[in-house]
């Protein structure tokens, strides 16, 4: 087994395919000398050039929108954003969903924008608190522009096959980092928590395709949907309910642009139990849109009302006391499988 | 012929030519859209046909154009196809986006017009990334981004005229000060009377032009875009122009609720393709007769294109979800 981080493999990534693409550039916030905030592009300068990984100012509406130029241009631009929750900051979103999401569709298909947005986002609890404006999950708003494709993957492996594909193909792409899947090599408490953090990631080149869910577990008795972090999470939820005889099936859509309902529609099916568990915001959030697609393609088999698990309405508090009542944790998710079941 | 720089009996023909192309063209497109046949917004470029000519004179075919929500006039000097535009503004399926995008939303690649955008100031970062990809891959290609003097007021001029200037990007920024960000004059929210003066800010060459001579424009930008192909960096160019109809089609009195009659007649009496017209004339450079000609041929040209667009089908409704993404092979079972 070849056990890297998610960051490593992300580095990795970006490396292999820029040795094999030279339109593939990479600029942002100190992602060239420094390597990244998190690492992600660590020595990407000094193997590719000055030229082909470039730091920004700090110019977010700038880095969007060159990368947007650049592509229409010819070029595979990955642009860093070090946080998403700057997406809102100087003119980048406009960027985005006026101009990158948009430009295939009212230029009549004239123009590919084959950019990638990386963006980090969710809470650090309980490394590090973030606070209000570095700990926030967005990925719903992108999902709610026509046009741009959302990865959110959950694992180095994951992320390497994702990241490939993203890199290879013709459209935009935000692709979704969880901050807390950095963290795996570094903090031994961590990984010790939740072992499916790292995993085996072949040095080979491999490509995954998007909308293609994975069954982390098979399991017979509740369907439960989670995102990023929150698969981990409920992973270390499934082995406590497995005590008590009850089997999770754990479905983890790694892209939520395509999503594929299908999967989570046939696991439905068996179960006609469902719980939804992701870092974003109840309201609008990821899990709305899931459980809204169940709804009407599936109702017929759902058994009971499908639970949402969500974060709180709430901007991310700072304090660690708060910031874990603000997000789902495993007791949670144990109690609302044993409540819609009734044990 | 010292007047007219370097530029050849032809070429000067040419731009008179283009000049009209596009005057002729904005007053059809005014015309069809007060018989109701064109289902959108349209922004004239009537007035500053010298700023388009005079930059795009200097361009090849291979180099890049960033336009507005004002862009016909850039299409067009850049050698758009009156037709393909026409029927753009009409929504119809032979439009250069296919009907998807209107006025505000036409692009041709195969001849460097990269898009008009609706969003002011939205395409000066992708104006440098356009440099970048011409650094990056050593192309060569230079880009002219044009924008107004409302959108030296966003965010993004700052951050992509900082960061062309900071990386030396291939990119000369016009900027066709109109005087109006649509009704408030620019006195009003900006305390430089020159946009060219921001250029200081940013460490590059600031140059403001007589927008209404197309001589002059080409002169000033031709030396930005040697600038540019020699990797010397961005220019910041402002050409002081005005437009002769208002805002947008529709905005009452022409622009004359917030201009007075004496600003607009003044500045009508600079018509740039009046004042050229005569300066080819009294030069000797071309005779009545050939101007005459080329009124008579553009004219027809734009009645054709009226005429084609107007005859074009609508896309059909079945095509509402193509083109939103690329065909490709990435796609799972979901949706």
């Amino acid at each position: 087994m070849r056990a890297i981080d998610f960051s490593a493999a992300i580095n990795e990534t970006l490396r292999q395919e820029m040795a094999r693409d030279e339109n593939i550039v990479v600029f942002g916030e100190d992602v060239g000398f420094f390597g990244g905030l998190f690492g992600c592009t660590k020595n990407l300068q000094k193997e590719f050039g000055e030229s082909r990984v470039r730091d920004t100012p700090i110019s977010e509406g700038a880095i969007i929108g060159a990368a947007v130029g650049a592509a229409l241009g010819g070029l595979r631009p990955v642009a860093e954003l070090q946080f998403i929750d700057f997406v809102g900051c100087n003119g980048a979103m406009d960027q985005i969903f006026n101009q990158m999401a948009k430009m295939r569709y009212m230029f009549g298909g004239a123009v590919s924008v084959p950019v990638i947005v990386r963006a980090p986002c969710g809470s650090r609890y309980p490394i590090a608190g973030g606070a209000a404006q570095h700990s926030q999950n967005l990925e719903a708003w992108f999902m709610h522009v026509p046009g741009l494709k959302v990865v959110t993957p959950s694992n180095p492996y994951d992320a390497k096959g994702l990241l490939t594909t993203a890199l290879r193909g013709d459209d935009p792409v935000f692709f979704i980092e969880h901050k807390l899947l950095y963290y795996a090599q570094r903090m031994p408490s961590l990984r010790e928590k939740y072992p499916t953090l790292l995993c085996d990631v072949p040095e080979t080149v491999y490509t995954m395709s998007f909308g293609h869910a994975n069954i982390v577990k098979v399991g017979r008795d509740v369907t439960v949907v989670a995102t990023m972090m929150m698969v981990h999470k409920c992973v270390k939820a499934a082995e406590e309910l497995s005590k008590l005889g009850i089997e999770l099936e754990i479905i983890d859509p790694r892209t939520l642009i395509p999503l594929d309902a299908r999967t989570i529609l046939d696991s439905v099916k068996k179960t006609g139990r469902v719980v939804i568990v992701s870092e974003d915001c109840r309201t609008g959030g990821v899990a709305a849109e899931i459980a809204a697609t169940i709804v009407e393609e599936g109702f017929d088999h759902l058994e009971g009302p499908i639970r949402r698990l969500s974060g709180l309405d709430v901007p991310t508090p700072y304090s660690p006391s708060l910031e874990r009542a603000a997000i789902p944790q495993e007791e949670d998710i144990i109690k609302a499988v044993r409540e819609i079941i009734g044990s | 012929m010292a007047e007219f720089a370097d530029l050849s009996k032809n070429q000067l023909a040419e731009m008179l030519s283009t000049m009209l192309r596009i005057r002729k063209f904005e007053e059809k497109a005014g015309e069809l859209f007060s018989q109701g046949l064109i289902p959108g917004l349209i922004h004239l470029y009537i007035g500053e046909e010298a700023v388009a000519v005079g930059v795009c004179e200097n361009l090849k075919q291979s180099d890049y154009v960033v336009s507005t929500h004002r862009g016909h006039g850039h299409c067009i000097a850049k050698g758009g196809d009156t037709k393909k535009m026409m029927a753009e503004l009409l929504g119809k399926a032979t439009g250069y986006s296919k009907g998807r995008g209107g006025s505000m939303h036409m692009i041709a690649p195969e001849i460097g017009v990269m898009g008009c955008s609706g969003i002011v100031g939205a395409g000066i970062p992708i104006a440098a990334g356009l440099g970048l990809s011409s650094d990056v891959k050593k192309s060569g290609r230079i880009v002219a981004c044009f924008f107004g003097d409302g959108a030296s007021n966003t965010g993004t001029f700052h951050e992509g005229l900082n960061l062309a200037a900071a990386w030396k990007l291939p990119v000369v920024f016009v900027c066709e000060n109109n005087l109006y960000a649509i009704s408030v004059p620019m006195k009003k929210t900006t305390t430089i009377e020159h946009v060219a003066d921001r250029a200081a800010a940013y460490g590059i060459l600031g140059i403001i032009v007589d927008g209404m001579d197309v001589i002059s424009v080409y002169n000033v930008f031709r030396e930005a875009a040697e600038r540019a192909r020699a990797g010397k960096g961005p220019t910041l160019m402002e050409c002081k122009t005005y437009r002769f109809r208002g805002h947008f089609e529709g905005d009452p009195r022409g622009g004359g609720v917030y201009r007075s009659e004496a600003e607009m007649t003044e500045w009508k009496n600079k018509c740039p393709i009046r004042s050229f017209r005569t300066k080819l004339i009294d030069s000797e450079t071309l005779t009545e007769e050939e101007v005459q000609e080329i009124e008579r041929r553009i004219i027809e040209e734009i009645e054709e294109a009226a005429e084609f667009a107007q005859n074009s089908p609508y896309p059909p409704a079945s095509e509402v979800s193509n083109d939103v993404f690329a065909l490709d092979q990435q796609e799972g079972t979901g949706k």
